[in-house]
Formats: C-alpha cells, sequence, structure tokens
C-alpha cells in the first residue's frame, strides 16, 4: 500500500504549552491572529458577493435622527445641559443602531448549524476563539456602514461634531468594540437556544431594555433611582458615554480610558464564554 | 496496520444510547461503510470521531492519537463533510477552498495551485468562480469532497456522500471516492443507508441498529452468512435490522436537514 504526501503534523502545532514556555506562547499568538484574519476575510468576502446588508443598516438610524430626533428636539421635553437635543442624541443613536443589527448576528450561526457550515469549521484545526473572534471582528467593521451614515446625516442636521482626528479615530474603535461586543454577546445566545424561533424570541425581549436602561436617548440624571444601577452596569451606556464624549468633544483623556476599559473588560469575557460554547451548537 | 481504532465507544443522550460500545479497527487504505437504518448512530459515531462531540465513554485513536486527549492533532490528519451540506453557497467554490486552504496552513506559494487542482480533480474547472448557489447538488457533494481533501488527510469521513443525488451524480462520486483511494491511498469511512453503494464501494461493512454494531464483514462474508442462495446486501441488512419501512427511526431535525439539504441541492 503507498502512503503518499500525507501531512504530518508539525511540532509547533502542538496544543499551547502548559508550562511556561515564551516561544510556544509567540507561536500560539502569531496562529491565532492569523486564523482570526481568515474567518475575517471570510466574512468580508461574503459581503463583496452581496453588500446590500450595508444599506440596509443605514436605514433604521437615518429614520431614529430623522423622525424622533427631529420631533423631540423640538418639544425640548428633556433635559440635556448646553447640549441642544439633536447633538445629545446623534452618538446615542449610533450606539443604539449598531446593539439592535449586532444582537441578531447570532442567528447566522443557527443557519450555519443546520447547514453543516458549523461542523466542518470545529473539525479543522482552527482554535475556538479565533472563529469567535473573526466574527466579533466582521461584525464591528460592517458597523461602519452604520457610523458613516449617522455623520453624514449629522453633519446635514447641524450637530456639532468635533473633527479632532484622533476622537474620529476613538469614535472607530468605539462601533467596533461594540459591535463585537453585543454581536459576541448574541452568538451567546444562539449556542444556548439552537432554535431560530427561540433566539429571535429572546432577542427581542434583551434589545429594549439593553437600550432604554441606557443613556442613548435620555441622561441618566432623569432616570428613577433602580434604572440608574440598571443603566450603570449596562455597557451600552459606557459605548454611548465614549461616542457622546468624542463625537462632540470634551471627554476628558482618563474617562475615555476607563470607558474603553470597560468594554474591552466585557469583550473578552463574552469571547471566553463564547469559545466555550460555540462548539456545543452542533450537539 | 490500523489507522482507526475504537474500543466500547459509547454516547448517550439522556436515556437515549445513540451509540452502544461500539469497537472497530479499519486498516490503512480501506473504504469501510457504516450501514444502518435512520437512527442508527451512523452520524453520531462519526461526531465523536471527527473531535465535535466528547463521548460519554470509550476511546478511539486515529492514526495513534487519541480523539479526546490529542483532538488537535487529530483534526490535522482528517478530513470530513457532514451530512448536511457544508458548503457556503454565498461564495464561490474557489473561495470556499481557499479559505479552507488558509485555515490547514497550506503553504503560501502554492496554495492557489493546489485549489485550482482540487478543483480540476473534482470536475469543476469550469464553475471555480460561480458563487456555489448555482452549483448543482452533485457538484456541491464534489467541492464537499475538494474542500475536505486539500490538506491530504490520510483518514476522510463521509457521512452519506450521495443523499439526495441522481443516479448519474451518485456514480460520478463513486468514480471519485475509488480514484481517491487509488492515487492517495486515503483511508474511508463513509456511511450509507444504500445497499448498492456499499456493494459497489466498501472493502468492508458494518451494519448498525439502535446504535451497536450487529454485523461485520466484507460484503459477500456477510451475505453468505445469512444462509440464503442468492442473497443480497439488502437481505443481509432486513435480516439484521428487522423491516424498517413502517418504523424507520430517525428524528425530526435530522429528517428536516435531510430534506431541507436535498431541495437546496436540487
Ligand atoms: N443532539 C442530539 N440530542 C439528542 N438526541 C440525538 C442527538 N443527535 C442524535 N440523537 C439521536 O441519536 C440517535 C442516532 O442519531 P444519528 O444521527 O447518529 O443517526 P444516523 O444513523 O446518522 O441516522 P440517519 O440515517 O437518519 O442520518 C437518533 O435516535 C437521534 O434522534
Ligand atoms: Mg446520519
Amino acid at each position: 500500500m503507498t502512503q503518499p504526501e500525507h501531512a504530518v503534523p508539525p511540532a509547533a502545532w502542538a496544543e499551547p504549552a502548559q508550562r511556561f514556555d515564551l516561544a510556544g506562547m509567540g507561536r500560539y499568538l502569531v496562529r491565532f491572529v492569523k486564523k482570526t484574519l481568515v474567518i475575517a476575510e471570510l466574512e468580508a468576502r461574503k459581503l463583496r458577493h452581496d453588500p446590500t446588508e450595508l444599506f440596509t443598516r443605514a436605514v433604521q438610524p437615518a429614520l431614529w435622527l430623522l423622525v424622533f430626533g427631529q420631533v423631540f428636539t423640538r418639544t425640548r421635553a428633556i433635559p440635556t445641559g448646553d447640549l441642544s437635543y439633536m447633538d445629545f442624541m446623534a452618538p446615542g443613536i449610533l450606539a443604539q443602531s449598531v446593539l439592535f443589527i449586532a444582537i441578531f448576528s447570532g442567528i447566522t450561526v443557527i443557519w450555519e448549524c443546520d447547514l453543516g457550515i458549523v461542523h466542518k469549521f470545529l473539525a479543522s484545526p482552527t482554535p475556538r476563539t479565533a472563529l469567535v473572534v473573526g466574527k466579533a471582528l466582521s461584525a464591528g467593521v460592517r458597523a461602519l456602514s452604520q457610523a458613516l451614515i449617522v455623520f453624514l446625516l449629522s453633519i446635514l442636521l447641524g450637530v456639532k461634531i468635533n473633527w479632532n482626528p484622533l476622537a474620529l479615530l476613538g469614535v472607530l474603535l468605539a462601533v467596533v468594540l461594540g459591535s463585537g461586543l453585543f454581536s459576541t454577546f448574541s452568538l451567546i445566545i444562539a449556542c444556548l437556544v439552537k432554535t431560530r424561533e427561540r433566539f429571535m424570541g429572546i432577542g427581542q425581549v434583551l434589545t429594549m431594555p439593553l437600550f432604554f436602561a441606557s443613556n442613548a436617548i435620555y441622561p441618566v440624571e432623569i432616570m428613577p433611582g433602580w434604572l440608574q444601577v440598571l443603566a450603570r452596569v449596562n455597557p451600552l451606556s459606557y459605548q454611548v458615554d465614549l461616542l457622546r464624549g468624542l463625537m462632540l468633544g470634551g471627554i476628558e483623556p482618563g474617562a475615555a480610558l476607563l470607558d474603553f476599559g470597560v468594554l474591552l473588560a466585557v469583550f473578552v469575557i463574552l469571547i471566553a464564554i463564547a469559545a466555550r460554547l460555540y462548539p456545543r451548537v452542533v450537539i | 496496520m490500523s489507522i482507526l481504532e475504537t474500543r466500547a465507544l459509547t454516547r448517550r443522550f439522556g436515556d437515549l444510547t445513540a451509540v452502544d460500545s461500539l469497537t472497530l479497527s479499519i486498516e490503512a487504505g480501506e473504504i469501510f461503510g457504516l450501514l444502518g437504518p435512520n437512527g442508527a448512530g451512523k452520524s453520531t459515531t462519526i461526531k465523536m470521531l471527527t473531535t465535535l462531540l466528547p463521548p460519554t465513554s470509550g476511546e478511539a485513536r486515529i492514526a495513534g492519537f487519541d480523539i479526546a486527549r490529542r483532538a488537535a492533532d487529530v483534526r490535522r490528519v482528517i478530513g470530513y463533510v457532514p451530512q448536511m451540506l457544508s458548503a457556503d453557497g454565498t461564495l464561490s467554490g474557489f473561495e470556499n477552498l481557499l479559505i479552507m486552504a488558509k485555515l490547514y496552513d497550506l503553504p503560501r506559494a502554492d496554495r492557489v495551485k493546489r485549489v485550482r487542482d482540487a478543483l480540476a480533480f473534482m470536475g469543476l474547472g469550469d464553475s471555480a468562480d460561480k458563487l456555489v448557489r448555482t452549483y448543482s447538488g452533485g457538484m456541491i457533494r464534489r467541492l464537499e469532497i475538494a474542500q475536505a481533501l486539500l490538506h491530504h488527510p490520510p483518514m476522510l469521513f463521509l457521512d452519506e456522500p450521495t443523499v439526495g443525488l441522481d443516479p448519474g451524480a451518485r456514480r460520478a462520486v463513486w468514480e471519485l471516492i475509488r480514484q481517491l483511494i487509488s492515487d492517495k491511498g486515503t483511508t474511508i469511512l463513509l456511511t450509507t443507508h444504500l445497499m448498492e453503494e456499499a456493494d459497489a464501494l466498501c472493502d468492508r461493512v458494518a451494519i448498525m441498529h439502535l446504535g451497536k454494531v450487529v454485523a461485520t464483514g466484507t460484503p459477500q462474508q456477510l451475505k453468505d452468512a445469512i444462509g440464503r442462495d442468492g442473497a443480497t446486501l439488502d437481505d443481509v441488512f432486513i435480516h439484521y435490522t428487522g423491516d424498517q419501512l413502517l418504523d424507520s427511526g430517525g428524528n425530526y431535525r435530522d429528517t428536516t436537514r435531510a430534506r431541507r439539504t436535498a431541495r437546496r441541492m436540487g
């Protein structure tokens, strides 16, 4: 019997070393980053074949800004200090529209699992964490189209945007981070409930509390005490705070770092959970 | 030399024992068929061997690697085509393979060449850049097999490779499988409930029923064993599993998946 060119696993491919092994950890990290980018590339290629998603994403924030925003600016019902209500809500709507799309993104995993695509990836030597982070990254990049539309409309509506390049970069980063965070949260839910119907139900149940228990469209100060507590543990509030401070200017660097830190920490925890749950969708 | 060995491999789902104490040994270069009616435990067995599903008890080794303790090594020496459609309809055939080539670390220098060669080998050279959504069922199956073989695994798992295919497409897949064995010496474990397929392709088969292997041997040995003149593999199957026509197993979810698969492919 012939045994031709079969791949023999090179030693570098062994699981991450248990003992402290700097070179091994380095190799693992390089491999992890490479695989994450391959998964993100896969999603980017899908988007290239069918970019309609980028346009449909723009509809919701446009409606909120044009309809809700215009009306509430006129009523002056919500106290927003020196800011006009439109200025106050524009960053909130950006965060909200990113949340609304990210929170339902996990459904594609259920779909891919029904097909067998997930099985194929799980049977390959790709680290589970790379599969999860790659998906989060691509969700983050897609959300940038929402940032674009919110900025365009904000210019039209006369929002006083802070054009500091560093702040703009910060806005992009905050959008990618927020989208990645909530899409990973969505992935976790998908892995737990496993059916489309239950997933849609839970997604709807979660969206509104996340949105209303945040500072997206009104300041925390006017909320009743119990809601303030919820708003302060809600990651969306930190994202809104960050976006508002960067987009309109005037955020203290320390405060910005704190917001970024909180978002990043939550993101890392969610990734760790998702990487454990993801292999179980096929069971 | 055996490339795959299982010892008392068992998987329970609650009260149900989907795979019950399976002990198997497959020689390198063999085509081994796992036969059985719906719900017999064929896919569950394959999911355990491909490291997707942890066994409840028992053990298995592939190319010397334990599936539980050395899962990462196992993943590098196997190829797997799931029962459902696993090609991504929203990408082209070329892209489907390219992504896999990158995930399996094929050297950058000949990555594209290997993908093109694999597509040509499967007779998909002309459709490489079309979206997989536009492929026929037979083309999708061939693409999936190409995808599972890119990294030249010594062991290939095919879960119902010809389900939903018309007779012509089915024969084309058989031909490819035979060619793989003669060209590359790949060992194949496939599942099927088509006795004709098992007879035409497999060196040895095991018949599973309600999670247990009830008979193992070459198709000829099994036919001889039931002691009836001119017995076909169909007779053997019915002899061991009872008449499943009226009382076929399999759960709703699996059936809808298989149906959906067939429809998407059609
Ligand atoms: N995730 C699961 N949870 C609960 N039961 C399951 C699960 N997966 C499979 N089963 C059950 O285990 C048994 C064996 O299923 P399996 O899919 O292995 O059968 P099969 O031989 O592949 O059948 P088919 O020919 O229909 O593909 C079935 O009764 C099935 O309902
Ligand atoms: Mg099956």
